[in-house]
């Protein structure tokens, strides 16, 4: 089991890299070292503030684009391909070919993010000329993103296991943007009463809380984060991915595929 | 019918605990990182910024901008918070984006000039919040309304306030009330009846349980005030008659001059201290008053913010 997903996450992470996907890094890298001397002019002691705040935004907003324009495609592209036919006529099991799919994306995304942080640091480097204890800090946030990113594919592909891929794209950015707001969606249940208000509280629980993920700005002040906070938001990205790709799987066991 | 194959079933088993288990765990994150919305609400310090990051959705904007001022109050009131940076930016926020906004300029007003730790102790901003709201929306009465309001109960400023309840009362479709409140504040500006006939109008007709809870409390102790300011009037008499304080409510009511145990609002029966003062009995539980205070403790002060849960 455990050879086959790895062939089948293997190949996806090999398509993604072969469809030019990393290309964009490169694109991140000139963007962050090319504008880092800008930042000096912008103001006195900012610098490092709007650089890690763009860097951590642009890794973010890069990786969540390409998680769900892969994501869409994953199974999608297979079928209509048919090459999905050739692997399922093997011993390979449907689940095994969603959570190797899953798995691919997840590890092209690490890379990216991972290379994009290079860069990061690169272009901190250049305007602090050393790093200090408050960029360790930036690894936490880098890590939360890499977070949403796991919960962002396993949304897309669950999407995509029952509807087009236009309108898998669509809904998986429209669940990012709204789990983004989930702090604002809990603040407008507080000013309504009654039904309405458990029903906007139900809400703001089941859309993934991205804002939880998302401590750019408090890194950018290099402020640390709450251990238990690391601890608690893994535990609910895990929740999070585990119930999108159970519903994913079991969709797509059902699905007809003739 | 066939039955489900194990993958099936174990796959259905995860769904239903993941289910269960996001809620529990969102709000036990929620619950750990209480203050992260509102330390970060001022990524965008301008409303122009703001315009362009919301596509143009303003209004959507705007509403998310006074939300988080409501939350943001809400949140260092339960603190008994003195200090209150963000709200004046975040109500110019709201109200910039949406001038048309009229409930951030009546609330927000009533929050920035309250006295801290109810409010952000800024009358000047808070006038100069309602004024902004004036001039974008003239035919609102409530705003002029507010306007006076801050005026006559924070600024002390009785002429200023009997001037904006006029203007007001002015205003197509006025509430009658605002004549008979701007004459009020004209004639007999600091006196008892006018605060309580203000804040007795604040209380019939706001609909936000905040602002009545602050109006109930403000009437509180406007009684305990003048409730103080009596007996402590008796008690000079009694004083003039037998030339000692009493140091029992007996004394007083046996020499004619109470009917019986004078209780403040909430019930609780004031205490009658040596040398005829009089202090209340629970002095946390009626913010605002200034008469009936222990020794050395001024109306300004802040008791320790009670335990959380």
């Amino acid at each position: 089991m455990t050879s086959r997903l790895y062939h089948i996450a293997f190949n996806t992470f090999r398509e993604a890299v072969r469809d030019r996907v990393l290309y964009n890094l490169v694109f991140f890298a000139l963007l962050m070292v090319g504008s880092a001397p800008l930042f000096s002019t912008i103001s006195i002691g900012l610098e490092r503030i709007v650089l890690v705040n763009l860097g951590l935004t642009a890794i973010t907003l890069f990786g969540v684009v390409i998680a769900i324009f892969i994501g869409i495609g994953l199974v999608s592209k297979e079928i209509e391909k048919r090459t999905l036919y050739t692997v399922l006529s093997r011993p390979v099991r449907r689940w095994e070919f969603i959570v190797g799919k899953y798995l691919g994306l997840a590890a092209t995304l690490i890379v990216n993010a991972g290379f994009m942080a290079l860069g990061l640091f690169a272009a901190v480097l250049f305007v602090q000329r050393s790093l200090g204890m408050q960029d360790t800090y930036i690894l936490i946030a880098l890590y939360f993103i890499v977070l949403q990113f796991l919960v962002i594919i396993a949304i897309t592909l669950l999407f995509s296991s029952f509807s087009s891929p236009l309108l898998s794209a669509i809904f998986a950015f429209g669940v990012f943007v709204i789990g983004n707001f989930a702090d604002d969606i809990r603040g407008f249940a507080s000013l309504t009463e009654g039904v309405q208000r458990w029903l906007i509280t139900a809400v703001s629980y089941m859309v993934p809380n991205f804002g939880s993920m998302n401590v750019v700005s408090q890194v950018a002040h290099g402020q640390g984060v709450a251990l238990g906070l690391v601890a608690m938001n893994t535990l609910y990205a895990a929740l999070y991915l585990l119930a999108a790709l159970s519903g994913a799987i079991l969709i797509f066991e059902k699905r007809n595929l003739k | 019918m066939k039955p489900a194959s194990s993958i099936t079933r174990v796959f259905t088993a995860l769904l239903v605990v993941c289910i269960i288990a996001i809620p529990l765990t969102a709000r036990r994150l929620n619950d750990m990182r209480p203050h992260a919305t509102l330390q970060d609400v001022l990524y965008i310090k301008s409303a122009k910024a703001a315009r362009y990051v919301s596509l143009g959705y303003t209004g959507l904007a705007a509403s998310i901008y006074w939300t988080r001022a409501v939350q943001y109050f809400g949140t260092k009131h339960i603190e008994r918070d003195r200090r209150y940076e963000l709200l004046e930016p975040l109500l110019t926020l709201a109200t910039d984006l949406d001038p048309q906004l009229t409930v951030a300029y009546e609330f927000g007003s009533v929050f920035l000039s309250q006295p801290p730790p109810e409010g952000a102790g800024k009358p000047e901003a808070a006038v100069a919040l309602v004024e902004r709201g004036i001039q974008r929306n003239p035919n609102r009465w409530r705003l002029y309304y507010y306007l006076g309001f801050i005026h006559y109960s924070e600024r002390k400023d009785y002429a200023a306030a009997a001037e904006a309840f006029e203007r007001g009362s002015r205003v197509p479709g006025a509430h009658p009330f605002l004549r008979t409140i701007a004459a009020a504040a004209r004639q007999k500006g600091g006196e008892y009846e006018t605060a309580r006939l203000l804040w007795t109008s604040i209380y019939e007709t706001t609909e936000d349980k905040l602002i009545k809870k602050t109006a109930l409390m403000r009437l509180a102790a406007l009684r305990v005030d003048a409730d103080i300011t009596h007996v402590e009037s008796l008690i000079r008499r009694y004083y003039e008659q037998f030339r000692q304080y009493p140091t029992r409510w007996n004394q007083l009511i046996a020499a004619g001059y109470l009917q019986g145990v004078p209780a403040d609002p909430l019930g609780q029966p004031y205490k009658l201290m040596e040398g005829g003062r009089i202090e209340v009995a629970d002095p946390d539980s009626l913010p605002f008053i200034t008469k009936g205070l222990p020794p050395g403790r001024d109306a300004d002060y802040v008791p320790p913010p009670k335990s959380q849960p």
